[in-house]
């Protein structure tokens, strides 16, 4: 897709002075594609690292590539940058044989050289580069280059994070810069009704501004300290209507097809069609829940922006600067091209977080005080109230049996959407998703999706089980006009539907008496997967039997059952106060070709983490009055203290295309925590987060 | 009155309000912005400094607190030879995704390490407890901190 809108060598690839400078549209954004990106490259055209750039990722220059999500960088981004980079090696050691002779065969790169073997003649790879013909047209079918000898490991920023000076948004200091801060409603039904006149006048005496439109609300001023304090004074003199108050909803027992738009699901794709009947007397009925999560980034939001009077400059760490930039200039009745957005690193969100609302806040604020960059941060508190969360999820799981076998399987998701990023559509999609808009003079009504009918997209990805099951039924079920704001984070539904299915083939297993390694192959078709399992098995066995007082569990699952295979096992132990200890956890990966092995082992010990904080400990908590999980207190995450010693095994399998790793482990974690619980205690966990709490109830429900 | 506090070795007249948290005056009054600000809660870490040897966090005591103290922040930490060790073994393990939290755990690590010279793992983890990371990176930060140890 990246390579037909951008079909030329210089689309992303071009020489800058002595270096060569890689554009892309997809942003770093801990997932390490900035240093994949340059290992491609590095391989193919053997550069020293230090002739090797990215280009800033900014609106009107760096290349369409829609929103950075899906784990589908590499196959979009690194596709086009790879052919782009065979191409030029092509094209230059034909530009070496001319000017040069010899045969191709006779020259090679080396260390940003183009060098006749034999000879003392080397011409340097970055001048031959600049004497292509800037139109020059990407050949995809050439063959990708393989170096004897891949390059060292070496992570772009590392060194700068570990001095302090990797530079984030949050950073960022320009001359005459001013901070902001927003004051955020109570809730989202709240407006405000009206503020404190001397409370204004107090802050504007210390040289504060206070931004107004409607019922959204900002400080901002010349000194962070001064601005923050600001903030807090103003928020305690607001007068807020607060709209009949926060609903409480039942959000599970609202997660029932009679709410919902419902559509059958066929090779992962939902359909518009009649739903068929549910099995008729399952072996097996369960269902699975997830609550709202949030992504809770380290760092609360934040956004850098500046209007000239007819222009907007902003610095972001949005997932999707050209979707964000027609979301404001929307909003704001500008053209787009009077609005640029800048890509600059925030820290890791994992999907869509508040980055995008922060940004059109930020060029809200600007506008009011043209001509001084603003740098709004939000609070702790506004990003744990404000963000878009993960929505709440249910699943529903039937299946029937014989001899041992799985003859039919029912899987129904039910959940509100996970699509909530300002992308542009119909009724003016864009601005309806941007945070501010709901409160300003002018305000629009919360946005409500259409379904997403993509294949693997929303909720029902990975709700096709990767088994061979003769019967499949599976459906999808959208709920709306819930309590909260919903959108993209890290696997969308696939978590929910892998903790199901992977659950449930556990507990089928069992009632068969087989184990659950076992049972999955005897469902599996894919010889991949079957190697996963088997390298999983061998290393359990080279570990030995649990200890005794310990559970054992495993999972399998592919990332949209296209992408990357992970099988997991996790050993846990379970306290006398009922809480999860993760004592040793075994990820076996296939992702293809690996490019960075060591960012791909990152990847997936990474989201094994987010998981099991998923697990154990995440859900965000409201009552009338709003949002009750506002810090990291009321909205407990995995610590230190509870990571097990992990270990990551890649398969690499060297012919089959690199696919993305980054949403890969997550799913498959949640359910293994789960099944070796249930290993521990006998205790069915079905619904996230696993608190010792939960695990005493269960078990006085037994 | 004004304020003086020692920060990696050099001695600052302080300007800022005596109330202003010491993050603040670090970040936007001294321009050392290695040292981050996560929650202003004192709940994840990221704003940790080294206060004669142990590991404070910056967002909410305010600086007239720290008076005549001394301050290592992160930019400070290469100063000792612990320091060094620990930021080379966390470059050598990658021991960061994003890295916002990346300063405050290498703080801490080096406060650790120049107290405890070889602590077990369990050890290690009680004193990176107050650190949140949220990418993850939790495994290599352990392995780095055991190559520290190493070395
Ligand atoms: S910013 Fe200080 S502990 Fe979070
Ligand atoms: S590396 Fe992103 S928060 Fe730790």
């Amino acid at each position: 897709m990246s390579l037909d809108a951008y079909p030329l060598v210089s689309d992303w690839l071009t020489p800058e002075q002595d270096r060569l400078l890689i554009h892309t549209g997809k942003v770093d954004i801990g997932q390490r594609i900035s240093t994949a990106l340059v290992r491609i490259v590095q391989e193919e055209l053997a550069l020293p690292p230090g002739q090797l750039g990215i280009a800033p990722v900014r609106t009107g220059h760096a290349p369409d590539e829609g929103i950075t999500s899906g784990s589908n960088s590499i196959e979009q981004s690194g596709r086009a940058v790879a052919a782009a980079a065979a191409t030029l090696r092509a094209r230059v050691l034909d530009i070496a044989v001319a000017q040069q002779g010899g045969e191709p065969a006779n020259w090679v790169l080396e260390d940003g050289f183009v060098h006749r073997t034999g000879t003392n003649i080397r011409i340097s790879l970055i001048d031959l580069a600049g004497d292509l013909p800037p139109n020059l047209p990407i050949d995809p079918d050439l063959p990708r280059h393989s170096p004897a000898q891949s390059p060292k490991p070496d992570m772009r920023g590392i060194t700068e994070m570990v001095t302090g000076t990797f530079t984030f948004l949050h950073d960022l200091d320009l001359p005459g810069m001013w901070h902001a801060r927003r004051i955020s409603p109570p809730h989202a039904k709240a407006t405000l009704q009206e503020i404190d006149g001397s409370a204004i006048d107090k802050a504007e005496a210390k040289g504060i501004q206070v931004i107004r439109d409607g019922s959204f609300l900002a400080v901002a001023g010349p000194r962070e300290w001064d601005v923050v304090k600001a903030a807090r004074s103003l928020g305690i003199a607001c007068t807020w209507d607060l709209g009949g108050g926060f609903p409480e909803t039942d959000v599970f027992a609202h997660l029932a097809p009679e709410n919902a738009d419902r559509f059958p699901v066929v090779d992962g794709t939902p359909q518009k069609a009649p739903v068929p009947d549910a099995l008729d007397a399952p072996d097996l009925s369960a269902r699975f829940e997830r609550p709202y999560q949030m992504h809770g980034a380290l760092a609360p939001s934040a956004a850098l922006a500046e209007w000239t009077g007819t222009e907007l400059d902003i610095k972001s760490h949005s997932q999707g600067i050209y979707p964000l930039r027609e979301a404001i200039a929307d909003s704001l009745e500008l053209s787009t091209d009077k609005v640029e957005i800048t890509h600059v690193p925030g820290s890791g969100c994992y999907g869509h977080n508040g980055a995008d609302d922060a940004a059109f806040e930020a060029a809200l604020i600007a506008i009011a005080l043209p001509n001084t960059p603003i740098l709004l941060k939000w609070s702790r508190e506004d990003e744990h109230a404000w963000e878009p969360f993960a929505p709440a999820m249910a699943v529903q799981v039937d299946a029937k049996m014989t001899d041992g076998c799985v003859t039919a399987f029912s899987a129904e998701a039910h959940s509100d959407t996970h699509r909530g990023r300002p992308r542009p559509g119909p009724n003016r999609a864009g601005p309806a998703k941007l945070l501010a808009n709901r409160f300003r003079a002018d305000a629009m009504a919360p946005y409500i999706a259409p379904p997403n009918m993509g294949k693997h997209a929303g909720m029902h990805r990975n709700l096709d089980p990767i088994y061979a099951f003769p019967e499949k039924r599976l459906v999808k079920n959208l709920v709306q006009n819930l309590p909260h704001r919903t959108s993209a984070m890290r696997c969308l539904g696939a978590v929910t539907n892998v903790f199901a299915i992977e659950c449930t083939m556990d507990d089928l297993a069992s009632q068969t008496g087989m184990d659950p390694i076992a049972f999955r192959q005897a469902h599996l078709t894919d010889p991949r997967a079957s190697a996963v399992l088997r390298e999983l098995e061998r290393r359990l066995d080279n570990r030995g039997p649990r200890p005794d007082g310990t559970g054992r569990g495993i999972a399998y699952a592919q990332y949209k059952n296209a992408m990357t295979r992970v099988g997991i096992a996790v050993d846990v132990t379970v306290t006398d106060a009922a809480d999860v200890r993760l004592d040793h956890a075994i990820i076996v990966a296939d992702s293809g070709r690996v490019i960075d092995p060591d960012g791909l082992t990152a990847q997936l010990e990474g989201g094994f983490i987010q998981a099991a904080s998923w697990a154990l400990c995440e859900e965000v908590t409201w009552d009338r009055d709003g949002i009750t999980s506002r810090d990291w207190d009321s909205y407990p995450v995995i610590r230190f203290d509870n990571v097990p010693d992990i270990e990551v095994v890649l398969l690499d399998t060297f012919d089959n295309p690199s696919v993305g790793a980054g949403e890969a482990s997550p799913g498959p974690t949640v359910a293994a925590i789960a099944n070796a619980i249930q290993d521990c205690t006998g205790l069915r966990m079905r619904r996230m987060p696993f608190t010792a709490d939960a695990l005493k109830q269960a078990a006085l429900a037994l | 009155m004004t304020l003086s506090l020692t920060i990696n070795g050099t001695r600052h007249d302080i300007a800022s309000d005596p109330d202003t948290p010491l993050v603040y005056v670090l970040r936007d009054e001294l321009k050392l912005k290695g040292t981050k600000l996560g929650c202003g809660l004192e709940q994840c870490g990221a704003c940790a400094v080294m206060v004669d040897g142990k590991v404070v966090l910056s967002c909410v005591s305010p600086v007239e607190v720290f008076d005549g103290q001394e301050i290592t922040t992160i930019e400070g930490i290469a100063d000792t030879e612990i320091g060094q060790r620990v930021q080379q073994a966390f470059i050598e393990e990658t021991a960061a995704q994003c890295g916002y939290c990346t300063s405050g755990l290498v703080v801490a690590a080096t406060a650790l390490l120049s107290d405890t010279p070889a602590p077990d793992s369990a050890a290690t983890k009680e004193a990176l407890t107050p650190h949140l990371c949220r990418c993850g990176s939790h495994p290599r930060v352990l392995r780095a901190i055991e190559r520290a140890c190493a070395s």
